[in-house]
Parts: C-alpha cells; structure tokens; sequence
C-alpha cells in the first residue's frame, strides 16, 4: 500500500507540455505547464512552484520526485548529443554506416536510410580481436589506443562509445582501452558495449553503445542542473528517473546509462494503465492510448505491460519498421502507428482510403478549425459523423466549423469514390478504427495473446472518440476510460517501481554440455550488479529478484522468455525448463518442433523493488438511469442516415448512473461515444466503464 | 448508392485486414526459422491465394524472386492436387525449381485454408533452406540432379498427419538434418496461422467465400497499374549488358515495350543455357523483370494477381534466361538479380528521372563449407552457411546510391557474430571500400571489403557464385562506372568468380564487393 504521510511528486516533460502531479494524503493535484525546451528544468521547477503551492506546501515536505523526459529521444531526432567518436575492433569502422545492409521499403527507389550518429571521420578502430567464444585471438594493441588520444582531443570529442566484436563474450579488451582512455582524457564520458548491451549482434549493440554516449553528455547536464535546482530550493526527498522499460532508477544509473530514459513518457502512459488493470481487479488489458498524431496499444497481463529488448527511435520514414537506429534496451512494448486526431485521410493509387501517418498537427490543424488546413483529418470525419460537439470542442477554445470539414471530405474522398460527405466521414473513421484495430491484433499475435479476452483501458484525448468501435472491431467486451487520463503517463510514473534489467548473451546448451557452476557464477554476478544499481536508491525497501532465459531451438535466430526457478540452476531443471519453453512455443507458433535441440542464449536479471500499490476503485452504487441532456444527430455508416444519439454531461453524472449506447459522454476536454453495442456506468471512482450488451 | 458505398468501404477495410494477415504469416516463419539467411536475412515470402490460384495479398517483406515466383507456383499446385481433392489439415510441399521459385534450396509449402468445413483460399509460403544435399549451393553442377534432393509435389500433410517418409527422406539428403527438418515445420506452421488469422478475418465479417473481395482487389489493383501505363510515353527500348557468367561474359539482351494497356519485355537474342548452376528457369526471369517494372512504374500498388497481370515477360526457350529441366539453376540468382537493371536500362531513355544507374545487384553471398569441432565438443561437425553481403547500388536521379546495400534483393547482412558462433571462420575485416562507387552528379553506392580466414586447422571450401568481377557497374548518362568486384586470397592468388574452391588453413580470403555506377557528368 502507499505510504499515506508520504507526498510524491511526478513530471513528464513532453513536446508540448510538462504534466506534473503531486501526490499527497488528501489526495492529487496536477498542472499542465508549457515545455521550456532551451532549458527544461524550468519547466519542471515552475510546474512543481505551482502544484506544491496548490497544495500548500513546501519543497522540503516533498518525499520523493519521479521524473520522466523525452530529453533523450530528442536529443537522437534533432541530433543534438554530444561530439561522440566510436573505438571499434580493426577492420570494423563502418558497422554503423553498413547496418543491416537492406532497405525498409523493397520498391522505393528513393530511399533513403537515417544518418549514423557517429560520422566516418570520427569512428576509429584499433588492433585487438575477440573470437565468439570470449578468446584472445589478437591481444588489444595499447599503442594503438594511446595515438588515438591526440586525434581524440583535436577533434575535440565530448563522449565516446568502445564497441568491440563479441565484448559481450569477453569484455576486457573494452575495459582496457576505457581505462586508458578515462586516464588521458578525464573529461570525456565513456560508454562501453559489454556495460550498455552486452548481446549478440554487433550493430545492434554498436548502434545502442553509440546512443547511449551520444545522450550522456546532454543528460548529465541536463540532470545535474535539475539536482542542483532542486537543493536550492530545499528538495532533500528522493529523486528517480524513469526508464522507457517502465522502471525507475536514481540519477548515477540514469548518468550512466541515459538511452534507457529514451520513451520514458510512453511508458509512464502503459504504467498508468497497468495500474488502472491492478485496481480494477483485470488480468488481461488492452491499453489504448490515441492523441493528436499517433495511438499506442500495449498488453498487460497480470499487472504488468508487456516487454521486449528491441526499439528503434528516428524512424526517417515514420513508423516504418526499419528505418530507424536500433537500440537493444528493456523498454515496454507496445505497437505505435500514426493514427490520431490530426491524422490525414486520403485516396492512394487504388482509390483506397487511407489515414496517416501524416498528421495536420496543431497548425494549420484539421479542416474544421478554420485555420488554413484544407484536407481531412479524423478530426473532421468526427466532427461530420456528429460525434463532436462544434461549439463544445476543446472546453470551447477552438470553434470549429463542421462545414469547411465537409468540403475537405468531399474534395479528396467522397467526390472520386462518388460517397457522400457523411460516407466519406465514415469511412475515414472505420478505417482509421480498423487500422488500430489491427495494430493490437498484430501485437497480440506477437505475443500469443488471444485479444477479445481483454478489458481495453482507453486514455489520451482522442481515444474516448474511438475506443468503443475499435473494442467492437476486437471482441472486446469491457472497456474503461479511467478518469485522469489527460495526464495518464505522470501519474503512471507515481506507481513505478525502482528497477534494474541485466541481460547477458552466454549460449548454452540444455544437453550434457550444461554446466551448472558457469551458469550459477554468471547469475550470481549479474543478480550482485544488478542490487548494486538498485539497493543504493531503493533505500529500505524489499527488493525482487527475478531471473529468465532466453531460449529457442539450437540454429533459431529468435528467442522466447522463460522465467527461471529461484536457487541455483542444475541439470535436474533441464527437462523441466524444456518443457516450460516448448508450452510456450507451441502457444505462440502452433507447432513445436520435434528432435530439436534447445539452448538458452540470453540470460536476464532484473531486480526491483514492491510497485506502488493503490487501493481498488470503488464499484458502482446501485445503478440508474441517467438524466440525458441535448439529443444531437449522428450519422449512422451501416444504414446510411441520421439517428437521435443522447448527450449526457460527464459532470451531471454521479457514481451508478446508466446510460445505453448509442450516446455520448461529454466534458471538459473530451468525449466519450458509446456505441449502440455497449451500455455505460460511472464506477465509485469516477471512471466510465463501458459493457457489450448481451450479444443478440 | 448505399449498398455501393457500403461494398466499397467494407472491401477496403477487408483488404488491409488481408494484408495483415500475411504480414503475421511472414513474422512467424522469420521468427520461427532455423536456416540463418531466413531468420536473420529474411529470406523468404508469404502470400494468400484464391482458389483459381491467383494470389491477392502478399507479406510487404521477403524478396521479389521469391515473391513472384510464388505466384505462379500456386497454379502449379492447384494442377497437382485439383480443389476437389484437398482436405483440411493438408499440406503440399515442392522444391522443383521449374515448379516452385528457380532452385532446390526453395521449399514452398500450400496449405488449403478451410472455414467452417468449406475450403476458402490458400495460404503458401517459401524459404531458403540452407543446404539440400548435392553438390551444395553453388553453381558447380552440370545437372539439376546434381544439385541436391529434388521433392516432386508431394502431400507433406496429410489431414494433420506428417508424411514421416518423406521428413525421413528430407533428413537422410541434407548436411544439415536438424535445421532442415525444423525449418519444414517452421513454414508449415507459418501458414497454419495464416488460416486461423484469416478464419477469425471471416466470422468477423460474416464472410463464406473471399470470391468478391479477391475480385475487388485484383479489380482495382490492376487498373492502378494500368492508370500508370497509360501516363508512360509509349514505344520500344532496347539494352543490352555484358556480365561475367561462369568461365566466358555473357551479354544479356533486352527489348521493352509500351504499349496500350501493357508493358511488355523480352530478352531474344540472350544467349542459350551454359553448363553451370547459373541458368535462370522462366519464372524466376519473370519475377525480377516485374520487379523492376514495379519498382519504376507502379511502386505504391501491392503486389497480387492484378498488379502483375499488366506485365508480361518472355525469353526465347533454351536460353540461359529460360532454362529448361535439367539444366542446372543453383545460383540462378546472380543473374536474376540483374534484371532489374536491363530494365532500367531500357527505360532510361523515356523515364530518366525515375531509374538509378547499374548497381552491384547480385548478392555476395559468402557460401562456405567444411568441419570443425565446435566448441565442447571432441566430434568434428560439418558447417555450411551463405554469409549475406552486398555492394553498392547505383546513383540515384538527385541522390547518390546506397552502400553496402541489398538491391534488388530484399534480404538482411548476415551479422558477423552471428556468423562466427556458427563456424570457425573469422572475419578480420568488413569495412565500406571507399570510392568504389563511380563518380558522376550522384555518386554509385560503395562496396564492402572482406578478409576472412579460419581459426583451425581444416581448410574450408567456397563455393563462389559472384559477377561483376570483370564487368563492373556501368555509369550513365555520363556518370562512370563503379570499381569492380575482387575475389583473391590476401597473398595474392586469384580465386574465380564462381565455383568451388579451397581455402588453406593459413590462407586468408579477400572480398572486394563492386561499386555501384554513377549518375550524369561530374
């Protein structure tokens, strides 16, 4: 449970604005404050001024501030880090520039691939050769390293990154060549392969090795200052950063490894999510997260949001797998595609409707705002199909204007495809709902989920527009738009846990030739490293240990998760281990694969401390109808006209009231619709839950 | 209008569904896969076909040999195994390369997707296995028989029941038994979740035939392409190119044709077959042509039945662009690969701003071969792995080509860790060759260099299947042509192009991959 004398503090620093929430006995406040992106702590110290004085508070009553940024990943887009030089093994300076040696696009002559953050002329390599097994086949030549110091301080380098081939088997060489250099060079940040990644596959480790240096300088600025800020107002609490796998973590950590803040605000939306789950009392959730210009769906299984090892930020051609740099990172998995509010609709080649991933942004906007944009956005085909109020939108901010809505419709959809403006509208909305609608099938097939057998918790401030059709298109039976949602991901952060995910590539086979000391000598170091970057910070707390293998049939390239017994790791669990992994095979690819041999290529420790619990939501009083206020008109696609569609007023609603879809919720900020397959009722929390009606 | 509009929308959203249900096909024999250059390089294709063979929706990954040959390889299937015989729980399996996609390494498996009892399309699929008995995979045989196991259509499943004769048969043929087996299952596997995806695609939309949709699709992709030809000048192009071939340059000819309606090629007065695994079975011609009309003509329409209906390809038979049974087709890819550019070539003159100049093209694949004791183990144990690499491509109208890049092929490099786990070989360098791209107002794409020798003390075989050697890429329009490609040993022998060779255990071998050719005057 929460500590209840204790006051939390959470901020998001986002593209637009800084989200800050601070948590204390009464209860939650929270602020929305303008990024400040020359110096962003600014931001952050202005945001928590207001929100400590909202509460009447000081700093010093402050207990602990949870902190997450897209600093870093931005850093990387607008290539912004540090002066970095790369060391590599002789004969390998262009590992980043040859990459996969593919294009993400097969029939796109055109072309072209994200730049490296490392340029040639700063990229060195040196004499030294590890094999695949960790032996020495060429020893490190040290004075080749030393010649590099005169070439390093003329190029005025601020940061390095050393990534050797198979450091991961042998790091030494590695070790060496940063002693040196930290000696010569003591103001230089350096980053290591077999610290920051220490996996298979040498761009992929390279690229996350180079990142991570990339940022160290900025991010030591950056956290350093906002330390500094903090002190000077009387801030002596705790202070953590949040990872983009969905932990947090204490400045030195987050210093020394600063690409693992790179999606932290992401993660903070599925954490919030997570949460909700928890304090619903659901298993199985679908996290749906929908804004201006992309949505993002996650699973959640028993609490906690799905994993994986592999992110790649800067994508040149947005979204599309492959265009961007690797990073190999614990991060929270989750699908994104570019399909929000402002996202643009349009015909290709096949006249087909199809919606983003461009987006109007907030200028010039969708067509309706009146501001100069001109095509379709999902905005517009909302505002056609009745869903949005026009004079209500936006707390009344923006007045829009449904006829210049249905003029971009018209133009670019309806008038080729011979379809009205209304049938337009509903094709850009069934499409757009189909298009996420498949994301989450997608990530639920990658994960052997079955998906109509999970509650979606939909936030972010086009998802309560669309969440109803898209939970229709996936058999989804509950749904829930918690209360909060706007600043969804800060409030996510008050819950995270203090963590730390180490992963080791050490290939071993579940034969003869398992060896049992190698295994446990290896976990042993990698638990002690891992409480090492966790006890520090966690202070008092209890901390969790949990251990998995990495684990597929000998020749496979790709791995499934097994989580390990606790204690040491004998040849009495092989059959045992076998067997947990072929389950999971079949589950995830139908068949397993007889005669095979299996090995374990990962190993992975994560150590955390017991996630911020909250009690559960309250369940609903006794339900009853609620009061409806205007009728508005809403345009029906499967039967092409008009139907009554009730408005009810979220603020007009208490615990338990009812209401039976098609309707709308509206309030302040958003609107909730409740399609004709779903009934509606405010919890004792104050969060609408959605319930497919009886199938008929 | 209503019942229109609502047809409309719904067939849209069905198709992208579609797609998606071969893009979750393809994911779960990539990640399922043993055969490195499929699990890492992504070599293989998936697609869904309707029940006259046409194929509608195809997985936006793999390699276009692949992909288009496939199509046509499902029309094969259905003669063998008509409609009215197959079962539920099927599947047929082939690796015959006049049948399947131009080489034995290729399994394609079809499986017959029923919904609700009925037979509704079919989901096919192939990979490149890594060894297939033989010779091996590389262009050393004078005979297709020499090249490895050949499996006629056969029923690999039998309503869910193996055909353990023929996994038996499979394992008996191969150097490689294990991965072999699994990655036979991994591509059964892989269809059999295209069927559940697409069952669960049908009840959603109350479906029971995919006859409207795949109508729809094939309908509207066709016209796309036929609204792009119509936009083309029309007339006829010709080009030819001289490229290594085995032991004597072969000078490929091609003649391009727009007209109303259609763009046609054809490669009269290519020269006949040659008595090495370097011949082209029709197919696969076909396949790379298309592509590289697709490339430059339609490149935003999928790929399926309509969008190919538009192309048409023909080689005189006999030729080495049209080899018939047994000729021997191994590394039918090194001069697949180069299609595309005949077809650049050819629409230089009307679409200069669209088409790049000669690129390196074929892959370098690295094929190796020979024992080692891996470590822990006191058995010698037989390797054998195509390491993927790739030159550079050519300039580009207004950007230069790309290094070290896979053109056309679709496939991944083969990490050089990954590599090393899995032989003794090691790679004592992989840096970009620098300025082996040919200069012009766009620079040509640079090559790679290679070194690569052994960490034991057996000696191992290549079995080279390179071009490009003696016949670099050309420049155009004035640009010039990029450095050729160089394969020897690092004191100095010179090793062929193609063909297998032996490698002491001191000796080190040196790759050279080519340039890409440059783009206009400097």
């Amino acid at each position: 449970m929460v500590d209840s004398t204790q006051i939390r503090l959470a901020a998001d620093i986002g593209g637009t604005f800084t989200d800050v929430v601070l948590q204390t006995p009464q209860g939650r406040l929270t602020r929305k404050v303008l990024t400040t992106p020359s110096a962003p702590e600014q931001g952050v110290m202005d945001g928590i001024g207001l929100v400590i004085q909202d509460a009447g508070l000081q700093f010093p009553d402050v207990t602990v501030f949870v902190h997450g940024t897209t600093l870093a990943t931005n850093a990387i887009i607008e290539r912004r880090g540090a002066r970095t030089a790369l060391i590599g093994t002789q004969g390998f300076r262009d590992i980043l520039e040859i990459g996969t040696e593919s294009r993400f696009n097969q029939y796109d002559l055109m072309l072209q691939k994200p730049s490296p953050l490392v340029p040639r002329d700063l990229r060195f390599t040196v004499p030294e050769r590890m094999d695949a097994r960790g032996t020495v086949q060429l020893p490190l030549d040290e004075q080749a390293v030393q010649a590099l110091v005169p070439q390093l301080r003329d190029a005025c380098v601020e940061s390095i990154a050393i990534a050797f081939l198979h450091a991961y088997a042998n790091p030494a060489h590695e070790q060496r060549v940063r002693a040196l250099l930290q000696e010569a060079l003591p103001d230089v940040t350096i980053s290591i392969s077999s610290e920051v990644c220490p996996e298979i596959r040498e761009y992929e480790r390279t690229s996350t090795t180079v990142a991570n240096a990339y940022v160290q300088p900025l991010m030591a600025g950056y956290l350093g200052r906002l330390r500094e800020a903090l002190n000077a107002k009387g801030f002596q609490g705790a202070l953590y950063l949040v990872t983009s796998g969905g932990g947090l973590t204490a400045l030195e950590t987050a210093r020394q490894f600063p690409v693992r803040l790179v999606e932290s605000g992401p993660a903070g939306g599925a954490i919030f999510a997570a949460q909700c789950a928890e304090r619903l009392g659901e298993n199985r959730v679908l996290s749906f997260d929908m804004g201006g210009t992309t949505a993002k769906v996650c699973l959640i299984e028993d609490g906690e949001p799905a994993s994986s090892r592999f992110f790649e930020v800067d994508r040149t051609a947005r979204f599309m797998k492959g265009s961007g740099l690797p990073l190999r990172i614990p991060v929270i998995e989750m699908v994104e595609i570019g399909a929000g509010g402002g996202s643009i609709a349009h015909l290709d080649a096949m006249k087909r409707v199809v919606v983003g991933p461009e987006s109007a942004s907030s200028v010039p906007g969708p067509a309706c705002y009146g501001l100069g944009g001109k095509r379709p956005a999902v905005t517009d085909a909302d505002v056609m199909l009745g869903l949005i109020r026009p004079e209500n939108f936006a707390g009344g901010s923006i007045q829009l204007q449904p006829d210049r809505s249905a003029e971009a419709l018209l133009t670019d959809i309806g008038t080729p495809l011979g379809l009205s403006a209304e049938m337009s509208a509903h094709a850009v909305y069934e499409i757009v709902c189909e298009n996420m609608a498949s994301a989450a099938r997608v990530h639920a097939a990658e994960r052997g989920a079955v998906i109509g057998e999970h509650t979606m918790i939909a936030f972010g401030g086009a998802a309560p527009l669309h969440a109803a059709r898209v939970a229709e298109k996936l058999g989804i039976q509950r749904l829930v738009i918690p209360s909060n949602a706007g600043v969804g991901s800060a409030v996510g952060f008050l819950a995270a846990p203090v963590s730390f995910e180490l992963v080791r590539s050490f290939p071993m086979r579940l034969d003869d030739s398992f060896s049992s000391e190698e295994v446990s000598a290896l976990l042993d170091d990698m638990t002690q490293a891992a409480h090492g970057l966790v006890q520090d910070d966690a202070r008092t707390e209890t901390l969790h240990t949990r251990r998995s293998a990495f684990m597929r049939y000998v020749g496979q390239g790709h791995e499934i998760i097994v989580t390990l017994p606790e204690g040491a790791i004998s040849s009495d669990h092989l059959s045992a281990l076998r067997a947990a992994f072929e389950a999971e095979y079949a589950r995830q690819f139908a068949r397993v694969i007889p005669h095979a041999a299996v090995e374990i290529l990962n190993w992975s420790v994560s150590v955390s401390t017991t996630p911020q619990k909250y009690p559960p939501f309250k369940a609903a009083p006794a339900l009853h109808d609620a009061k409806s206020g205007d009728i508005r008109k809403l345009f029906d696609g499967a039967t092409g006209t008009h139907v009554d569609l009730p408005v009810y007023e979220r603020t007009d609603m208490g615990p338990g009231s009812r209401i039976s879809g098609p309707a709308l919720i509206a309030e302040k900020e958003t609107t909730t619709y409740v399609s004709s397959r779903y009934n509606a009722h405010l919890d004792g929390s104050g969060n609408i839950i959605l319930d497919m009606k009886d199938a008929v | 209008m209503s019942a229109h509009s609502h047809k409309e929308i719904d067939f849209q959203i069905m198709w992208n569904r579609l797609i998606a249900v071969v893009g979750e096909q393809a994911q779960v024999l990539i990640r399922t896969a043993f055969s490195p250059i499929v699990r890492e390089c992504e070599d293989i294709s998936a697609g869904i076909f309707d029940l006259k063979g046409r194929m509608i929706a195809q997985a936006v990954t793999g390699t276009p040999g692949h992909v288009n040959s496939m199509a046509e390889s499902v029309g094969h299937f259905l003669r063998h195994f008509p409609i009215s015989t197959m079962k539920e729980g099927d599947a047929y399996i082939t690796n015959d390369p006049w049948m399947g996609t131009g080489h034995l390494n290729d399994f394609v498996i079809t499986t017959p997707a029923f919904h609700k009892g009925r037979l509704v399309g079919l989901f096919s699929c192939t990979s490149h296995l890594m060894d297939i008995g033989g010779l091996g995979n590389g262009p050393e045989a004078t005979d297709v028989f020499m090249e490895g196991l050949s499996i006629p259509m056969l029923k690999l499943i039998d309503q869910g029941q193996v055909n353990e004769t023929l996994m038996a048969m499979i394992r008996a043929n191969t150097r490689l038994p294990v991965d072999t087996e699994g990655d036979t299952y991994s591509l059964a596997a892989c269809n059999d979740v295209g069927v559940r995806a697409l069952c669960d695609m049908m009840d959603e939309f109350r479906l029971d035939t995919l006859d409207p949709l795949a109508d729809f699709i094939i309908e509207r992709s066709r016209q796309a392409v036929l609204d792009k030809i119509a936009a083309l000048p029309q007339g006829t192009w010709s080009h030819e190119m001289t490229i290594d071939g085995y032991n004597a340059p072969l000078t490929l000819k091609a003649k391009l044709t727009v007209s109303e309606g259609r763009v046609s090629v054809s490669y009269d007065g290519s020269p006949p077959t040659v008595g090495r695994g370097i011949n082209v079975p029709m197919a696969y011609t076909r396949a790379y042509t298309v592509f590289g009309l697709a490339c430059a003509i339609s490149p935003d329409v999928p790929n399926n039945a309509g969008s190919l209906a538009p192309y048409h390809v023909e080689a005189p038979a006999d030729s080495v662009l049209n080899a018939p049974r047994p000729a021997p087709v191994s590394s039918r890819h090194v001069i697949g690969q180069m299609l595309p550019d005949m077809v650049f070539g050819c629409l230089r003159t009307p679409l200069p701003d669209r088409v790049p100049a000669e690129g390196t093209s074929c892959l370098w694949n690295i094929a190796v071969r020979g024992q080692w004791f891996p470590k822990g183990s006191d058995t010698s144990q037989t390797y054998a792995l195509a390491i993927t690499t790739n030159g550079g491509t050519g300039a580009r109208p207004g950007l230069n080509g790309l290094s070290a890049t896979a053109f056309p092929s679709g496939v991944h490099g083969t990490p050089i860790e990954i590599a090393e786990i899995q032989c003794p070989l090691i790679f004592w360098e992989k840096e970009l060759r620098e300025n082996s791209g040919g200069l012009g107002q766009t620079k040509g794409g640079d090559g790679q260099i290679m070194r690569i020798g052994t960490t034991q003390k057996q000696p191992f075989e290549l079995l080279a299947a390179f071009d490009r050697v003696d016949h670099p890429a050309r420049g155009a329009l004035g640009g010039q042509d990029g450095a050729a490609g160089r394969v020897e040993t690092a004191s100095g022998r010179k090793l062929a192009g193609k063909g297998l060779q032996v490698l002491k255990p001191d000796e080190v071998l040196v790759l050279m991959t080519p340039g890409g050719g440059g783009l206009g005057e400097v």
